[in-house]
């Protein structure tokens, strides 16, 4: 395609892509603070009779003592296992019987509570998920089963080459920072956690001035309020001393880990520390990275390594912004015997994000994505959900589409080489590759 | 898939067999051009997007021994440009505009689909139009791309011990028809593929008289349908496809499989053969289903995993939206210090109740109220709707999954009783068994 056509369609797209995606001027919801002093955001929708909820409780893994290593996440896997009025076959039977769903998740920085049911059920749903968060009761033969589970979960997991690079990257990255929490740490803790680390780590976090629950579907204000004031009165925590966190470790030089397996993929990750959500640069790293290998078929890594080279079936690179600063990472896999061609591809490209502007095409062609497609990330009731919870969270607010398709229509060529120069550190990396070494011969 | 996921359509199946949808009108307007290409259009106004795909009635079952895998890289070939619009365009102009785009390729259909805001659909019209005639098969990209595929097999099945178990037990279960081979083909038939049989494949089956567009979103039908008219009514119809003729004989006997290679755990999975969505048993079986394996309450994570504690997980998976009669699976991964033995023998004492006890009232209701809100749930995803319709309309007719619900509802606890005891016998089964071996020193 010439470059005179390529400029007319983005002086075309320019014009309508920012209307076509924002629903202009709408903000994306309510937030009301319930009588308890938790956070509720609030999308009412009426096209069907259902209901989404999304909870965010401050009981990640960051807030784990360094030496517990997994008990947030053990303690909500924990929840659904019993409570006062319920032992876990109740829970499951009352959610499963109205053809709902009820899930609680760990999380780095925060736990996760979701419900789906019909708006008909929607007492049934409440209670059942107030239930698990305000009155779990942790008993031994639960904690004993389900210790016996993750254990053969985290051996199963083994034998993914994939989860292995991971864990091991995560280390190499993290070190004892709560975000290099390892299977092999969280192994070596179940086998002595006690009881009382649960209903302690369970009693200091949970509780509605740690938590947002965002509300999407088929209910009124008043009526929605009225519940939640209803099921979750009298919860309540006791906040104890926060954990110490430890530093991520440094990294300066480039390092390599070599992992043997009897397979026929190197299994290849990596990457360094990256930066957090609230980093200003945060939209332009998004567009920097997209460019780089967030951006599908469009991205350079992927138009190299796949479409190029033949080499990978995907390969991708992204940022993961949290609280604190998360990692900037590269996964991909090829046969034992690419492994080196495919690293050095990756380290030329992020070598030449750093030393060349980005073309005046590609640029645009990011950003008419990354704005265009917005629409996409809001076309259910549970991706709306789950932007406004991440926006209370971050404290991004609820103008956020509209916000963020500013931040990134603004960045500019000039802006994209400085975030490469600034967060992207081809000479400090960690790279593991879990492989069958004495094919993929590696050097570095 | 071309990039997400190339499913294993037995999984793939069962999921969306697991979350029923429709009960009665699905206010979807059809129409069959004169070339034979049929379009369904559903209006749905929440959000201010679109789904569109295109559904080519052709996949693994059209192929043969020595050159499986052909429509799985005939779709990965499709994104490597037509005439107008070259190599590597056809990505990201949709990305241009906003849209995800992707692929995917199963045993009984290949399916194309873009999702946008609304105001973008004309560009699939433009675009699918004009690769279902002009593609180039490029040698060069051809052999390019045979390599990601092979790179994609690697690491779905050759690094991965379960899915390369659930391949070779498959094989096991059929002998005379197509769906023994995987989707993505055996290693030795991708090398053995040329240009030219995929050229052959795609004059063949990209046709309109063996097509559905099926789109679903934020758009008017009258204005919508005319523009399809316009971009795929010029294409000529087709010759009509060869019939696959395959038919699987009837099974006689227990067939068994084992695996051993590196890994952590055994697997256990057993694969009866039951009947399609054409036949009328295939409501009890899905409602058997839900009783097995919809839910922690269900009897298989509650016998095997919560209760005996023997396995890390357990399932089971009909999979019945297909052209020819498949497998109904059950499966567990054992838990360290058990063995397969023992978790086999409890997943046919599961198996044995439902044909000597019938079900209760309530685990009954259950499932059919899981059918219902699976109905409602369903529509809050544009995508999730076109990809029912589209598979329906592929392998049968989309005015069964109109049927659904209705079907669900009105079947007894006799019913279930009957169709365990008619497909649920040893003689019709296939078990596979992955056995670890230590790691290699």
């Amino acid at each position: 395609m010439n470059r005179i056509r390529y400029l007319l369609m983005f002086l075309f797209l320019a014009v309508f892509l920012l209307p076509a995606g924002t629903h202009a001027g709408q903000p994306l919801g309510k937030r009301i603070v319930l009588d308890n002093g938790m956070v509720l955001l609030l999308a009412e929708k009426h096209d069907l009779p259902m209901v989404t909820v999304d909870m965010a409780i401050k009981a990640g893994g960051t807030l784990e003592p360094g030496d517990k290593p997994g008990l947030a996440s053990f303690t909500a896997a924990l929840l659904k296992e019993g409570t006062k009025r319920r032992d876990g076959e109740q829970i499951s039977g009352e959610i499963d019987f109205i053809g709902g769903a009820l899930s609680v998740s760990g999380g780095l920085d925060y736990a996760s509570a979701s419900l789906r049911v019909l708006a008909k059920d929607l007492r049934t749903g409440l209670d059942l998920l107030s239930d698990v968060l305000m009155n779990p009761v942790f008993r031994k033969k639960d904690i004993n089963r389900t210790v016996k589970e993750m254990l053969a979960e985290i051996k199963r997991q083994q034998e993914e080459p994939g989860t292995v690079a991971d864990e091991a990257f995560t280390k190499a990255v993290f070190g004892s920072h709560p975000y290099g929490r390892t299977n092999e740490d969280v192994a070596a803790y179940l086998k002595r956690i006690k009881r009382r680390h649960i209903v302690d780590f369970h009693w200091a976090q949970y509780g509605p001035d740690n938590t947002i629950i965002t509300v999407v579907g088929d209910v009124t204000e008043k009526g929605i309020t009225t519940l939640l004031n209803e099921y979750f009165k009298g919860w309540s925590r006791k906040p104890g001393p926060l954990p110490a966190v430890a530093a991520a470790p440094k990294q300066s030089k480039t390092e390599l880990f070599s992992i043997d397996k009897t397979i026929t993929q190197a299994n290849i990750v990596l990457g360094h520390r990256g930066i957090s959500r609230q980093n200003p640069d945060y939209y332009t790293v998004v567009v920097m990275n997209f460019i780089l290998g967030g951006g599908g078929f469009s991205s350079r890594l992927m138009d190299n390594i796949r479409d190029n080279r033949g080499l990978a079936y995907s390969v991708h690179s992204y940022f993961s912004a949290r609280k604190e600063p998360g990692a900037f990472v590269v996964e991909m896999q090829t046969k034992n015997e690419s492994a080196n061609e495919a690293i050095a591809e990756i380290m030329k490209e992020m070598r030449r994000m750093r030393t060349a502007p980005v073309s005046t095409a590609e640029l645009a062609d990011a950003k008419s994505y990354i704005m265009g497609s917005f629409p996409l990330r809001m076309d259910t009731y549970a991706k709306i959900a789950g932007i406004l919870t991440f926006v209370e969270m971050y404290g991004l607010g609820l103008e956020y589409p509209q916000k963020y398709l500013q931040a990134i229509s603004a960045v500019t060529k000039k802006d994209v080489l400085r975030a490469a120069q600034t967060y992207l550190h081809p000479g400090h990396l960690a790279i593991v590759v879990v492989a069958d070494q004495k094919k993929a011969k590696l050097k570095l | 898939m071309r990039f997400l996921k190339q499913v294993l359509s037995v999984i793939l199946m069962g999921v969306l067999a697991s979350v029923p949808a429709f009960a009665q009108s699905l206010y979807v307007t059809e129409t069959v051009l004169p070339n034979g290409l049929k379009v369904l259009l559903k209006e749905e106004h929440k959000a201010p997007v679109v789904t569109f795909q295109i559904w080519y009635k052709v996949g693994s079952r059209n192929e043969r021994l020595g050159k499986t895998g052909m429509s799985h890289v005939l779709e990965h070939m499709m994104f490597k440009g037509t005439k107008k619009y070259g190599p590597k365009q056809f990505s990201r102009i949709v990305m241009r505009n906003g849209g995800n785009d992707n692929a995917f390729t199963s045993r009984n259909y290949t399916a194309y689909f873009q999702n946008f805001a609304a105001d973008r659909i004309e560009l699939s019209l433009k675009l699918e139009s004009d690769r279902m005639r002009n593609l180039l098969l490029d040698p060069t990209e051809f052999l390019s791309e045979r390599d990601v595929v092979k790179e994609e097999r690697r690491m779905r099945y050759d690094d991965d011990p379960v899915s390369s178990m659930v391949e070779q037990a498959t094989a096991a279960a059929f002998l005379a028809h197509p769906y023994q081979w995987p989707v993505i083909g055996w290693m030795a038939d991708l090398d053995n593929l040329t240009r030219n049989d995929l050229a052959q494949h795609y004059q063949t089956y990209y046709t309109p008289n063996n097509a559905t567009i099926v789109v679903v979103g934020d758009f008017a039908t009258k204005k919508l349908l005319p523009k399809i008219k316009k971009y795929f009514g010029r294409i000529p119809r087709g010759r009509d496809v060869p019939p696959v003729g395959a038919v699987e004989p009837k099974q006689r006997g227990e067939r068994r499989l084992v695996v051993k290679r590196e890994a952590e755990l055994p697997v256990v999975f057993a694969g009866y053969k039951t009947p399609d969505l054409k036949h009328p048993d295939s409501y009890a079986l899905a409602v058997l289903e839900g009783i097995l394996s919809s839910g922690k309450s269900s009897r298989l994570y509650r016998s095997l995993v919560y209760k005996k504690q023997i396995a890390l997980y357990a399932g089971g998976d009909y999979d019945r939206i297909t052209h020819d009669p498949s497998l109904f699976t059950v499966y567990a991964g054992v838990m360290p210090g058990k063995t397969p033995g023992e978790v086999e023998k409890a997943l046919y004492a599961e198996i044995d109740v439902l044909k000597s006890r019938p079900v209760t009232d309530e685990e009954l209701q259950k499932v059919k109220n899981q059918a219902e809100a699976g109905f409602i749930m369903a529509q809050d995803s544009v995508f999730y709707q076109a990809m029912l319709l589209g598979q329906y309309e592929t392998v049968a007719s989309w005015k069964l999954l109109e049927r659904y619900v209705d079907g669900i509802r009105s079947v007894t606890k006799g019913d279930i009783q009957r169709v365990a005891k008619t497909y649920f016998a040893e003689e019709n089964r296939t078990v596979g068994v992955l056995i670890p071996l230590p790691k290699k020193q």
